[in-house]
């Protein structure tokens, strides 16, 4: 996953304000939240010097597509439909401990992560820890995650 | 979605907990599936037409074709089945008693020489369930469960909550690779987790483990890191039940299996540890315990007007090289894709009949080709986990083909 400093290396660095922003580092901060798009970055997308970091940045921050409330993304393409996740989930083991805790199929409409057809889906993002005010920042299906299909941002 | 729970037939771990949405006979949605288990069972991309030496036939006369080859052949061969139901398997060894073939299966050069200790009692194993409910030491040695068998972490080994290991992961169970390289499954293992070896370097591992646990100073000729070798061997020493999951990566860099039975035998006087084989197609184990059952060999046979031979010189291999086979069935696996190309061109010049549910690399060189339904979707069977528990699949959808092992049963009659 890409770092602030690792965007803001790629950014002008001129604090044009030409995005709304006061500095090239909060539009960072933006970019990676996904709050802003690479194209917001108007110096970025028409000055011919900046080409070459317009491209990398392109790359470097993925299309989110579905992005929940809690800021998780799957990436479709690179999930395997393991169900780690879904396993290894404290919030879905707390929903469902003789199903998705004990290895096997969710049978519980709690769940917040699910495999479907291939690829796991997340559902009622509200019970994620990372969601509401005691939000703690859990990683629990980000490690477990073999080929880091999942992403927060 | 269905309210019954079917079995995925894409890999040996065969699942019991898919859910299926079904649309005029065809599979739409399949839940609680890997991607793997998916792309399986929603059938195959090309379905596999019956032909008669290129020609366009209905599956009766390529059946009535197949048992005239087989009739006229006088030692033909018998390959495959590590994708066939029990019933077509036990068919293939009757078919093969009655035209003295050689019988073989892809364990000869996959997981043969382990299924056959375990089923010699030289090894000590368990099952999956035992693993998920007891294992806190759990060792993938030449394995990547998260490639070959995308749910074996999820379901079995590492991440649920069993009976004993109520906890969960991060407290109950350590996960170690042994791997020469940095697997996907290594990834999840941590930065502790992955013991790098080179290429060929198994068995003196195993050796240099045999030593720390029997506390010498192991040794190497690659020299690895002795600390960390010795942090290996008192976590083994710890556990309570431990569990190695043996891979090709192991099994194919071993010259035998005498090192893994010392440190078997080690393992075993100072603590609790057993093997499973990681066998990948559905039921391969179940080929290997059925002819074990009936001849006492789980693969590389030969029978002879009653006779039974086994040996290395009768594996598909060995038969393929010295072209001394007349005819080939192919049933349930793909040896042109497997096998290298040396080996594989011996099928050109005889007569080679493929039974499939899908076109395969074989298929498509093959005389004559018979499909059959999609075992555990459009036909039921029993099959063995590669833990050898018999697991039973439904049938799922009505597609008309005939299942494997009616294909069989009718080819048998035909003789």
């Amino acid at each position: 996953m890409a770092t602030v400093m690792e965007i803001y290396q790629l950014l002008p660095k001129t604090n044009c304000k030409e995005c709304g922003k006061s500095t090239c580092m909060a539009f960072a901060v933006d970019l990676l939240a996904r709050k802003f798009k690479v194209e917001d970055c108007k110096p970025l997308v028409n000055e011919d010097k900046y080409k070459e970091n317009y491209q990398k940045l392109s790359e470097m921050i993925t299309p989110v597509g579905d992005v929940t409330e809690t800021g998780l993304i799957v990436h479709e393409d690179k999930c395997i439909g393991c169900g780690n996740c879904v396993v290894a989930c404290p919030v879905n083991v707390a929903a469902d401990p003789a199903g998705a805790g004990s290895g096997k199929a969710p049978t519980s409409e709690k769940v917040i992560l699910k495999v479907e057809d291939g690829v796991v889906r997340a559902m009622n993002v509200q019970e994620c820890r990372r969601f509401g005010e005691n939000k703690i920042l859990c990683v629990a299906c980000i490690d477990t995650c073999p080929t880091k299909a999942i992403e927060f941002v | 979605m269905s309210d019954d729970y079917y079995v995925c037939t894409g890999c040996a771990l065969l699942c019991d907990d898919i859910s299926v949405k079904v649309e005029e006979e065809k599979l739409t949605a399949v839940h609680a599936a890997c991607r793997k288990g998916v792309a399986f069972m929603k059938g195959c991309s090309h379905p596999m037409e019956a032909k008669i030496n290129g020609e366009k036939a209905d599956a009766e006369s390529a059946i009535k074709e197949a048992s005239k080859i087989l009739k006229s052949a006088e030692k033909p061969l018998i390959f495959g089945h590590a994708n066939s139901s029990n019933a077509a398997q036990l068919k293939a060894i009757e078919l093969a008693r009655k035209t003295n073939a050689y019988l073989d299966d892809t364990s000869s050069f996959c997981q043969g020489p382990l299924i056959e200790a375990i089923m010699e009692d030289k090894l000590k194993t368990c099952t999956l369930d035992d693993v998920r409910h007891k294992a806190d030491v759990i060792i993938f040695w030449g394995s990547d469960p998260a490639s070959a068998h995308p749910r074996h972490m999820s379901r079995y080994s590492y991440f649920p909550r069993g009976k004993e290991r109520q906890r969960g992961w991060e407290e109950d169970r350590t996960v170690i690779a042994i791997d020469v390289r940095k697997s996907d499954t290594a990834e999840i293992c941590g930065k502790n987790g992955l013991y790098q070896i080179p290429v060929k370097g198994d068995a003196e591992f195993m050796d240099a483990l045999v030593s720390a646990l029997s506390g010498k100073v192991p040794k190497t000729s690659y020299d690895f890191d002795k600390k960390r070798l010795l942090e290996l061997s008192s976590i083994m020493k710890k556990a309570k039940f431990g569990i190695i999951f043996a891979g090709l990566g192991m099994v194919y860099s071993l010259e035998d299996n005498e090192p893994l039975y010392r440190l078997m035998e080690k393992l075993n006087s100072v603590s609790n540890f057993h093997v499973i084989p990681m066998s990948g197609h559905y039921n391969m184990v179940g080929f290997n315990k059925n002819l074990f059952e009936e001849t006492g060999y789980i693969n590389r046979v030969k029978f002879e007007s009653g006779e039974i031979k086994h040996g290395p010189e009768y594996s598909v291999v060995e038969a393929l090289r010295k072209k001394d086979v007349d005819a080939a069935l192919v049933i349930g696996a793909d040896p042109y894709s497997s096998l290298p190309r040396s080996i594989s061109r011996n099928f050109e010049d005889i007569p080679l009949i493929v039974i499939d549910p899908c076109q395969t690399l074989t298929s498509t060189r093959a005389d004559v080709t018979i499909p059959c339904g999609l075992v555990g979707v459009e036909s039921g069977g029993t099959a063995v986990r590669m833990d050898g528990v018999e697991v039973e699949l439904k049938q799922i959808v009505e597609s008309g083909r005939l299942s494997d092992e009616d294909v069989m049963t009718k080819i048998l009659e035909g003789l």
